[in-house]
């Protein structure tokens, strides 16, 4: 019968033009499942606009992908093998649309990710392979395609294998298997290739036979988040759907965070033949209680033993999509499962490029595209688990403004309930620092090390300690942060102002970044070439030019640093 | 659970999300089998109750028989249905005639944004499937139009882990796509296991039968002998034509439906 086979969902991501839409467009023609006349359409929209027949524009269906030969936005389409249905879906590769890629990715099971032979390893390849991982998606296929225009050359596809197992072995993706091909010519697609008769491991489409299916939700922890309460008649049915675990008429359950426990005291339904005693993850259900409370969306059920976590304050790996950064300070919200809460960036612990993997630390904020770690805290305590363990209430979207910006998932807890970084600030303007940090000789270590102070918001009128073991600033000092595009002033040691850079002018005091080095500057024009300097990044050049680690800083020798790498108390 | 079960209880879980999150809601229903599925996955949604309108967008072209079954299904189901039609423009005359692609947009998707205009309506819930033609397969689940029901296909929101999009300005609206990751065998199979009344042009009469319902003028029937569902689910896994193939409108152009739908069309 049909409605016992298995389907499978997977995506195809790597680099623009490596041939995404091909491998599936051919797929899709080699297992004849096409309905007639998508090719002869194909070739007639090739001939009218005098290009090449091309695979992807069985996929590419909008008039200006096909017109650009670039996949704008995901598709998906089915085939069947012998041993199940599948879902392919097309993701485009253009890092200008990777939130479709996102969009498409995410309700994968499985992925291949494609790579170009004669080109090699691309950014979208490994920015593509870190955000399979941050999606949970753990099995993977690389197919490295156009084999053709490399003469179907071992080496040099044992070079890219080497090369992305490499990078994908630190983001804790282990590719079941890579396959070369060539999606164009058909080679090894679903066919063995004699041109590749040097490969003995299976084709593309044995490959995505020997995917599995993700199994084990119902085994998990009940969370059962409520989604709606309905009054429509008589009943009050709690209405959601079960994301783990199993639930049964009788069980005793705990509803998270208000905490109060009932029992089930029936499972609803609108005809005879779905009533139940139980029901399972997956299953939009709908639930009356022994006893009525005032129940409302967001709230989660569990059983009483294996509560989900409730917290305001975590620590989670999020990917971002939005036009604007994602900035500290700023007020988003977060929706996790049914729960949708006001939240804020505490601390960036790390932006990654996620196409290098190289880090920038001290960032303030997160560009389009780039993923991170940061620590979130919410306006009210929520409920949910870390990601590994439960990945359905492991993971949140922001939204900024109208629109889903970014995903992420919750990688644990922080331990203190008060995290505060250091910051100077005016009403809603705060500006972050670490010129209070002291920085030491580790004698044992032979390196310099900073360590963090205990974080402290200092408002206007605030004494601030201008005076530390490793630094002095005198009185009088002004703290300019690019990074912030703010400046704030001292005097008489208070702070009594935190303004817009440009609407400062130059002093003649002691000036300090917001890191504490000092800052060679002498004149209000010497301040505009800083502030034109720097709009080209902090390198090497620019801090030797500008900055002075120890104007107005000493470096005392200790037997051991004790670096603090966290702000938390 | 199996593939029917999952994607019955995506779709219930997407219709309760739009019932919660949109405001004022409607449902598109155009008495195909498509949307007829829907109305049922909105009964079990909500128990049997059906707390926003249906809608049907009455082109004055339909084939006489869905507008009598149409009638009959809307008492014996108990549903507030809103029936409209564009009836300036049928009364200067609109027909497939003047254009097929220029009667669409006329009687149906002027027809529908007078509706969602009158109505004020937040959210609009439509039968369309991913699987029926290209533009569909690029659609969100929940797809914002602003307020000339215009869709900006490409420059979509991300939409991920059922997270869907439920903020908007005001005067702009949501289409919910509750079945669009159904295919037309899903469709057929689960109208058999739930034995939902359906209209029967779809059943074959003289060697013939409907394989998609539409304006009479515009709509082709297939060449079929398919009397039950098991022999249409039987035709259906051996056809090699799209579904679509008897909708005129559809071949008037290579992007017809991308061009009808950014301007509203479902």
């Amino acid at each position: 019968m049909e409605n016992t086979r298995e389907v499978l969902r997977i995506v195809a991501v790597g680099h623009v033009d490596h041939g995404k839409s091909t491998v599936i467009g051919r797929l899709l023609y080699d297992t004849k499942s096409l309905p007639e006349g998508a090719i002869d359409k194909v070739k007639r929209i090739a001939k009218e606009t005098g290009k090449p027949f091309e695979y992807a524009y069985l996929l590419d269906a909008f008039e200006e992908e096909q017109k650009q030969g670039i996949t704008i936005d995901t598709t998906s389409l089915q085939f069947h093998t012998d041993k199940r249905d599948y879902v392919i879906i097309d993701a485009p590769g253009h890092v200008e649309f990777l939130k479709n890629m996102i969009t498409g990715a995410a309700s994968a099971e499985a992925a291949l990710l494609i790579i170009d032979a004669k080109e090699g390893i691309q950014e979208q390849s490994k920015r593509h392979g870190y955000i399979l991982s941050l999606l949970g998606i753990k099995q993977v296929c690389v197919v490295v395609n156009k084999m053709d225009l490399i003469d179907y050359n071992q080496e040099k596809f044992n070079v890219i294998k080497s090369q992305m197992n490499a990078f994908l072995k630190n983001l804790n993706v282990h590719p079941m298997s890579y396959i070369p091909i060539s999606a164009f010519l058909g080679e090894n697609l679903t066919t063995k290739s004699e041109k590749l008769s040097w490969y003995s491991g299976e084709t593309v489409l044995e490959a995505l036979d020997l995917f599995s299916q993700e199994e084990g939700l119902e085994e998990k922890s009940l969370r059962f988040p409520i989604q709606d309460v309905y009054k429509f008649d008589n009943r009050r049915i709690i209405a959601g759907r079960i994301e783990a675990g199993s639930l049964n008429v009788g069980d005793e359950i705990l509803i998270s965070p208000s905490n109060r426990t009932t029992k089930v005291k029936s499972i609803e339904a609108f005809v005879e033949k779905d009533r139940v005693d139980t029901v399972s993850a997956g299953m939009s259900v709908g639930i009356t209680f022994e006893d009525e409370f005032f129940n409302k969306r967001g709230e989660v059920i569990s059983h009483i033993k294996n509560a989900p976590i409730v917290a305001d304050l975590f620590k989670t790996n999020i990917f971002w999509m939005g036009k604007n950064n994602f900035v500290k300070g700023k007020k988003y919200k977060i929706k996790l499962v049914t729960q949708e809460v006001e939240c804020e960036i505490v601390a960036f612990n790390k932006v990654i490029d996620a196409s290098t993997l190289g880090t920038y630390v001290d960032a303030l904020e997160a560009k389009t595209n780039d993923v991170a770690e940061v620590t979130i805290r919410t306006k009210e305590k929520i409920c949910f688990d870390k990601f590994a363990e439960n990945q359905n209430t492991g993971r949140f979207v922001i939204v900024d403004g109208y629109d889903v910006c970014g995903g992420g998932i919750i990688s644990g807890t922080v331990e203190s309930t008060e995290v505060i970084e250091t910051s100077f600030s005016k009403d809603e303007v705060k500006l972050p620092i670490n010129c209070f940090d002291e920085y030491y000789f580790d004698i044992k270590a032979l390196a310099i090390k900073r360590k963090l102070i205990k974080g402290t918001q200092y408002k206007i009128g605030d004494n601030v300690p201008f005076l530390g073991e490793s630094y002095e600033y005198t009185k009088d000092f002004d703290v300019i942060a690019l990074n912030a595009s703010l400046v704030a002033k001292i005097r008489n040691g208070k702070l009594i102002d935190v303004l817009a850079v440009a609407d400062y002018s130059y002093q003649n005091l002691v000036i300090i970044n917001e890191k504490g080095f000092g800052i060679n500057l002498t004149s209000e024009k010497d301040l505009s070439s800083y502030i034109d300097d720097y709009k080209e990044g902090i390198n090497e050049i620019f801090a030797n030019k500008w900055l002075d680690f120890i104007k107005y800083r000493i470096i005392e020798f200790r037997d051991i640093v004790e670096e603090i790498l966290e702000y938390e108390i | 659970m199996d593939h029917l079960d999952a994607l019955e209880a995506e779709s219930i879980f997407i219709l309760r999300e739009s019932y919660k999150k949109l405001g004022k809601l409607g449902m598109l229903w155009s008495i195909g089998k498509d949307s007829t599925v829907l109305l049922w996955l909105s009964k079990k949604a909500f128990f049997g109750h059906s707390p926003f309108p249906f809608i049907h967008v009455d082109t004055k072209h339909k084939i006489p028989a869905m507008i009598e079954y149409r009638d009959k299904i809307a008492k014996e189901f108990n549903i507030d249905l809103i029936v409209h039609t564009n009836q300036e423009a049928i009364d200067s005359g609109m027909g497939p005639d003047h254009g097929r692609l220029i009667c669409c947009k006329a009687l149906k998707t002027d027809g529908l944004q007078q509706v969602v205009t009158n109505y004020e309506f937040d959210g609009l819930i439509l039968g369309i499937r991913s699987d029926e033609e290209g533009s569909r397969s690029k659609e969100r689940i929940f797809s914002e139009r602003n307020k000339d029901s215009e869709w900006d296909y490409t420059n979509q929101a991300p939409e991920l882990w059922d997270q869907f999009k439920t903020d908007f300005p005001k005067g702009n609206h949501i289409r919910v796509h509750p079945i669009l990751h159904w295919n037309e065998i899903d469709i057929w199979t689960y109208i058999q296991r739930e034995n939902i009344p359906l209209i029967d042009l779809y059943f074959a009469k003289n060697g013939e039968r409907y394989r998609s319902l539409g304006c009479a003028e515009c709509t082709g029937k297939i060449k079929s002998n398919a009397v039950t569902i098991d022999q249409i689910i039987e035709e259906l896994k051996h056809t090699t034509t799209g579904e679509r193939a008897g909708r005129a409108q559809d071949q008037e152009d290579s992007y017809a439906m991308q061009k009808l739908r950014k301007d509203g069309y479902m």
